[in-house]
């Protein structure tokens, strides 16, 4: 058992893909030279070669679909995008290649892609650098999307991607690189297909991912001391959304809050209370309510951005109210 | 019909109308009204039962004289004889 | 699954009577379904042929599910609580696609208690049903006063119990019957603003009316005084349309086709009012047989869903040997009802002298939301003038 940061855990997950795998290689920008714009590659150029550690120009769509072609070669790129903020770039190579092919080739080829990127607001990078459009990649059939948000997964998911025939999305909350937990020294492998149940409990159904879970986990602690109960679930996965894990929850708990650092138009948070209207409608005693990002671009300035985004003592907030104990 | 026979065709007649009764240990001599919920409806519907078991009209006017089993009963007797 | 009462929400399905390829016709008995009232049948008002069931013996499903699929006229057989039929039994009514509405035509009726006004979160009105607790009875501590599960739980202070659900068994248990009645009884008296006026009326003519015809009558054929009764009452309404209808969600429906609820004593105790469809339109004998069928049916179970949904006005008498009058409590969703007390030789004034005449007091009760004083005792005098007249009735 040691401890490490999500980073750590990060850098471990594709060594070993690199170590195991000839197929497997990283492109990005500054992945190589610099040892990743989030050092979750540093040291790779010089363990695995500039061929297999390739920095890339300036150009998320041409690397992008680069990265595209060399998996329907037969290779298995992990394709590192900076930030989501700049995956905007890409769009079309993601959203009409990576995402279609399997589907108009009639399943003839296959893209087994991985992209990672980073995502999420919190470090006052400003409205251009602090976007979390994890949702917009969790409305695409033909893609998976995952967002690990703990150490454990943050280790164990890109090896479940990889293994995917198809293209997998990765999600890395910003805030969460630092972020220090134990993990075994043989972590055990991780699927993607399920949610997790963090915390149990009674009273509330807290359903979040990413970046958001610690914040949930917090709130829990704080509403624990007023007697509410919440059951803290992470999602893992956003495309496919893990139904049956939020339906048992929330039919126990009868109540349902969903912590989302998009915007709250139109966002991943919409989909999952109409899913559980949708399916536990009679089971619940409240409306489903959400936590999200204010509709502003978001700020720059540290205390606005707080503002602008999901915070424990906002969820805290929320929770008391639709539970009742506050008007 | 001795007197016997017309008491167990009214009281089966009455337990067509009233099932419940049947449990009950009614008194022959005292008002079924006193002894029971019967109303009219149930009344007539007894009289019905009872022209269906006996041929026997009981024209309306003389309902009056029909208090208790022994009453329909010795009424019934008068009309067969 | 038809509404059989204004709080009734749900019904379980106990026995399909049809199956898939049966040819149904109008009045055809198809189900028998279970609510807190006992065993009800439930009537199918198209023709066709049976498409499919859709809802499995046993199922408890909530009031509007559909039951069955029917081909035919292409419409669900979904009886809900149809506020008027011109249909005057026992004539069957030729097959129509749609049942004849009264005027002002009834908007769509959606399931009962959508229209019920009770907040209440999904989960905690599901508890109440498993509990059986009356929602209107259960305080809500929820926003805007919903009642949340933990009130339904911890139990409002004046949380009405309906009947715990029995086994399963055809025919009406009139202990069960009662409970749910005395619920809808308290419910009635603490919602609807009750008004009262009353009239006591002259009945020789009524009666000397009554026992001719019954004396040319065969026994099977005889009329109850309570017959003609009910006639008048029926051409009383029509003069006076604001007491005959039925609430639907936020406002009352007069209707012009009377549907007479008549209260039945059950054995046992309680009383329960089906209706007989079109009394305004019925001769005299056969308002008598419809009553007849209608207490022997209520007695020893088989009563329609549409008998108990669709009265759009009572009628409730004391019978002989009781009180001079009686002040009745509505059977919701109906504005008004009609107690009648026991027919008693009283003096009377007549050519201004005293004397004894066989009266009986009739009360009238009604929703003060829909009507007045001056409403009730127009509908009082134009009954005591039919009752004058008995060979018009």
């Amino acid at each position: 058992m040691a401890t490490i940061t999500y980073r750590d855990a990060i850098r471990a997950a594709m060594r070993e893909a690199l170590t195991n795998d000839p197929r497997v290689f990283l492109m990005g920008e500054d992945v190589g030279k610099y040892g990743g714009s989030y050092a979750c590659s540093k040291g790779f150029i010089e363990e695995f070669g500039p061929d297999r550690i390739r920095d890339t120009p300036l150009s998320e769509s041409g690397f992008t679909g680069a990265g595209i072609g060399a998996a329907l070669g037969g290779m298995r790129p992990i394709v590192e995008i900076m930030t989501v903020n700049f995956s905007l770039l890409a769009l079309d190579q993601i959203v009409n290649n990576a995402a279609t092919i399997r589907h108009m080739s009639g399943g003839q080829f296959s893209i087994p892609l991985v992209i990672r990127m980073a995502t999420g607001a919190g470090r006052q990078l400003a409205a251009q650098h602090s976007h979390s459009l994890e949702v917009w990649y969790a409305h695409i059939p033909g893609i998976r999307v995952v967002a690990p948000a703990t150490i454990a997964d943050a280790r164990g998911m890109l090896a479940a991607a990889l293994a995917d025939p198809d293209p997998v999305v990765m999600f890395e909350h910003a805030t969460l690189y630092g972020a220090e937990g134990d993990l075994p020294d043989k972590p055990p492998p991780v699927d993607i297909d399920r949610a997790a149940v963090l915390r149990e409990g009674t009273d509330v159904t807290l359903i979040t991912y990413s970046g958001s879970v610690p914040k949930a986990l917090e709130a829990a602690k704080t509403l624990a001391e007023s007697g509410i109960e919440a059951e803290v679930i992470d999602l893992r996965t956003l495309r496919p959304l893990d139904d049956e894990t939020i339906m048992a929850s929330v039919s126990k708990t009868h109540r349902a809050m969903i912590v989302d650092e998009g915007w709250r138009t139109c966002s991943l948070a919409a989909e999952i209370s109409a899913r559980i209207t949708e399916q536990v409608f009679y089971d619940l005693d409240a409306p489903v309510g959400r936590v999200c990002s204010a509709e502003v671009p978001i700020p720059y300035p540290r205390h606005l951005e707080m503002a602008a985004t999901p915070q424990p003592e906002t969820i805290v907030a929320a929770v008391r109210k639709l539970v009742g104990v506050d008007e | 019909m001795t007197p016997d026979d017309l008491m167990a065709t009214v009281k089966h007649a009455l337990y067509d109308v009233a099932p419940e009764l049947e449990d009950e240990d009614l008194a022959a001599d005292r008002p079924l009204r006193d002894q029971t919920e019967l109303d009219s409806m149930d009344f007539l519907n007894l009289a019905i039962a009872i022209h269906d078991a006996t041929g026997i009209d009981i024209p309306e006017a003389d309902y009056p004289k029909l208090q208790s089993l022994d009453d329909i009963v010795g009424y019934l007797g008068t009309k067969l004889h | 699954m038809p509404s059989l009462g204004a709080d009734m929400d749900a019904g379980t399905l106990v026995e399909w009577l049809i199956k898939p390829g049966d040819d149904v016709h109008h009045g055809d008995i198809v189900a028998v379904v279970e609510t807190d009232k006992g065993a009800i049948e439930v009537e199918i008002f198209d023709d066709g042929t049976v498409k499919s069931l859709e809802v499995p013996v046993g199922a408890k499903v909530p009031v509007g599910t559909v039951l069955a699929r029917i081909d035919g006229k292409g419409e669900e057989k979904a009886p809900e609580a149809k506020p008027a039929r011109a249909a005057p039994p026992p004539e069957p009514q030729p097959p129509a696609p749609v049942p004849p509405v009264a005027k002002p035509k009834p908007a769509a009726k959606a399931p009962a208690h959508v229209g019920e006004g009770v907040r209440a979160s999904p989960v905690a009105r599901k508890r109440a049903q498993e509990l059986g607790i009356d929602l209107s009875g259960v305080e809500g501590t929820g926003p805007e006063g919903a009642v949340t599960l933990k009130d339904v739980e911890q139990g409002g202070p004046a949380a009405a119990k309906a009947p715990p659900k029995t086994a399963v068994a055809r025919g009406i248990k009139p202990a069960d019957m009662r409970k749910a009645i005395a619920a809808a009884m308290a419910r009635s008296n603490r919602e609807i603003p009750h008004y009262y006026v009353s009239l006591d009326i002259e009945l020789t003519a009524l009666s000397d009316w009554l026992a001719a015809e019954n004396g040319a009558r065969p026994v099977q054929d005889r009329l109850l005084l309570i017959a003609p009764m009910l006639k008048a009452v029926a051409l009383a309404l029509k003069e006076v349309p604001e007491l005959n209808g039925q609430w639907q969600g936020e406002r009352f429906v007069p209707m012009s086709d009377v549907h007479m609820g008549v209260a039945i004593a059950l054995r046992g105790g309680g009383l329960i009012a089906p209706a007989i469809h079109g009394a305004d339109q019925m001769r005299v004998g056969s308002l008598m047989a419809g009553l007849r069928d209608l207490t022997n049916r209520t007695r020893k179970g088989g009563l329609k869903s549409s008998e108990l949904s669709d009265p759009t006005f009572t009628v409730t008498s004391l019978g002989e040997d009781s009180a001079d009058s009686v002040s009745p409590i509505i059977f919701p969703p109906q504005a008004a009802i009609l107690g009648l007390g026991a027919i008693r030789r009283r003096p009377w004034v007549h050519d201004d002298g005293l004397v004894v005449r066989p009266i009986v007091t009739a009360t009238l009760g009604a929703d003060h939301r829909v009507s007045d004083g001056r409403t009730g005792g127009r509908f009082l005098r134009f009954l005591a003038d039919l009752l004058q007249e008995p060979s018009k009735l």
